[in-house]
């Protein structure tokens, strides 16, 4: 997208300091360097939302819960984070006597690892993407899913069968929600014609009446792809109210149930990573990117928005994570084949429907909205029924 | 660039030795899985981006998991029956005949082809271009495939639902 306006000084700041570094590094080294500030810029961003999501996370779970959360530690709770990783740290490691050493090590190390490799392709900004590859989107997912190897890892290595139990359903719930999550993606690929990720924010960029912009999440397809997507991604980060395979208070933690100490805490900056980053590949997907909602916002930076909508994603996590209660892995597995994947192929029919009828003006372009939100309520409406039918809603019956 | 390649061909095939060595049939599948991740990595070192990308998401992500499946879900035991007893004299000949037999008939195939001169220019496949080769030349193939695949996901499902009745206390 190329705006009339010149960009500002800010948004061009990436650019800036590419431009410097080089200037200062010979050439023959500047593919090294440039990677490993992004390495660098990366871990050191992500690392500090993490430890500021764990802090939010308690603050805002405890004011839905009518208590105050940490406030003891520096001003206003803000030092808590550090606070934990001290004690993460400092903590005994213990490994079980039986426990298969080299794998229980390897599981929390590959899991960060994957999950942090997540970031590479996501476009934080208009000049900031760390990696431009052709085929981002299958890059983003094929990191993605090798993490389901680490939980397995760490579940057997274990050498407890409660541990290797709870690995299996987590896999079991893993491997069901993967299948909505791609095919949630592809009607995007679908419409975008391209897989790489700085292409698809571009596809979506441009405002109508220099109001509304043209987002994927504003059209019907869109709108049910999106929501099949935050589904989908709630349950591959394990989040509330998917987070079977955790469950501190009903399955004693899962495959984490031998951890301890730093590889306990290991696995949650994991957690959070893939779940930073299942909302970026989100903003990315369907919110537009980097794209300012109105033409007149966009003197503010393009990073600045994307971190404005990452920030809300995240926040929704946590929100639903405070409402909901867990769900049943019987509950949980039935909801994702019966009815997230037949929606999100209803979605896909939707979405060619939409490409084909792109040349309708006029009243054929009211039919062409009337026509493709009907695709999508229909079968929601339809299948919610089906599935809920006898059971739905509830009578609670307490006792006198 | 060739020092790459060996490290990539090291991880390979060390790798798949260290599977085939092994006692331990779980840490076999996941020395498998390396070997398969040493694939998508010489597919990269190669410039096909797509084929490597593909290649973990079908080998790592998924056919791992039905190899781990198949492991843990054939043993009485899981936990402690992972071990293999230690291979005896019949068993090896036949893994040494079988395996001379497969070298046999590959390097026969490689030494009867002919290798042309690669041209100048690598060619560059973009997935774009993939797509379309997929959607129209191979169209009928990838639907042919496709029916197959679905046919199988079915019969699983089929054999795998025998539950008798729901509970309505039980559905969601």
């Amino acid at each position: 997208m190329i705006s009339a306006t010149p960009e500002s000084f800010l948004e061009r700041l990436p650019l800036l300091v590419g431009d410097l570094i080089a200037r200062v590094v010979p050439a023959s080294l500047l593919w090294f360097v440039t990677s490993l500030i992004a390495i660098v810029a990366i871990l050191a961003v992500f690392g500090l939302l993490f430890a500021f999501l764990t802090l939010a996370e308690r603050k805002i779970l405890g004011r839905i819960q009518n208590r105050p959360g940490p406030n003891r530690t520096g001003y206003f709770g803000l030092l808590q984070p550090f606070a934990d990783g001290i004690k993460m740290i400092i903590k005994e490691d213990i490994v079980p006597r039986d426990a298969d050493k080299v794998l229980h090590y390897l599981a929390p190390v590959v899991l960060v690892s994957l999950a942090l490799m997540t970031f590479a392709v996501l476009p934080f900004g208009r000049h900031l993407v760390p990696v431009e590859l052709d085929s981002a989107v299958l890059y983003f997912f094929a990191a993605g899913a090798a993490t389901e190897l680490a939980v397995f890892m760490a579940g057997w290595a274990s050498h407890n069968k409660y541990s290797l139990l709870a690995a299996m359903r987590a896999l079991a719930q893993l491997i069901s929600y993967e299948l909505p999550l791609l095919l949630s993606v592809v009607p995007v690929v679908m419409l975008a014609g391209t897989l790489s990720t700085t292409g698809i924010v571009a596809a979506q960029g441009g405002w109508k009446y220099g109001l509304i912009p043209h987002w994927y999440v504003l059209t019907p397809w869109g709108f049910a792809g999106f929501l099949i997507f935050f589904t989908a991604a709630l349950a591959e980060s394990n989040r509330s109210p998917f987070d079977l395979p955790e469950a501190e208070s009903e399955l004693i933690a899962g495959h984490l149930t031998e951890y301890s100490g730093f590889k306990y805490a290991l696995f949650f900056m994991a957690e959070y990573f893939g779940m930073t980053a299942l909302c970026g590949m989100g903003v990315t997907l369907y919110l537009g990117g980097w794209q300012a909602p109105c033409a007149f916002l966009e003197i503010i930076p393009s990073y600045l928005w994307f971190l404005a909508k990452l920030l809300t994603l995240l926040v929704l996590f946590m929100w639903i994570r405070g409402t909901l209660p867990r769900l049943r892995i019987d509950q949980l597995t039935r909801f994702a084949w019966k009815f997230l994947v037949p929606l999100a192929l209803i979605n896909l029919g939707t979405v060619a429907f939409w490409h084909l009828t792109l040349g309708w003006g006029g009243a054929l372009q009211l039919a062409r909205w009337a026509l493709a939100i009907a695709f999508v309520v229909g079968p929601f409406v339809l299948m919610g029924r089906r599935l809920s039918a006898g059971v739905a809603p509830r009578t609670y019956r307490y006792a006198p | 660039m060739t020092a790459i390649l060996a490290f990539i061909a090291l991880v390979m095939l060390g790798s798949a030795a260290a599977a085939m060595i092994s006692r331990n049939l779980v840490h076999s599948a996941l020395l498998l899985a390396l070997s398969w991740l040493g694939t998508a990595g010489f597919y990269l070192w190669a410039g096909a981006d797509f084929a490597a990308f593909a290649q973990v998401i079908v080998y790592v992500g998924a056919v791992s998991m039905v190899v781990l499946f198949a492991v843990l879900l054939t043993r009485q035991n899981p936990v402690g029956d992972v071990l293999v007893e230690p291979a005896s004299r019949k068993r090896s000949t036949a893994a040494l005949s079988v395996g001379a037999c497969v070298a046999a008939v590959l390097s026969a195939a490689v030494m009867s082809s002919s290798f042309p001169p690669a041209s100048v220019a690598a060619p560059t496949a973009t997935v774009k271009q993939i797509g379309l080769e997929l959607m129209g030349p191979y169209g009928a193939a990838l639907l042919i495939v496709g029916v197959l695949l679905t046919v199988a996901l079915l019969g699983a499902i089929v054999l795998a639902a025998s539950e008798p009745e729901r509970n309505p206390e039980d559905a969601p």
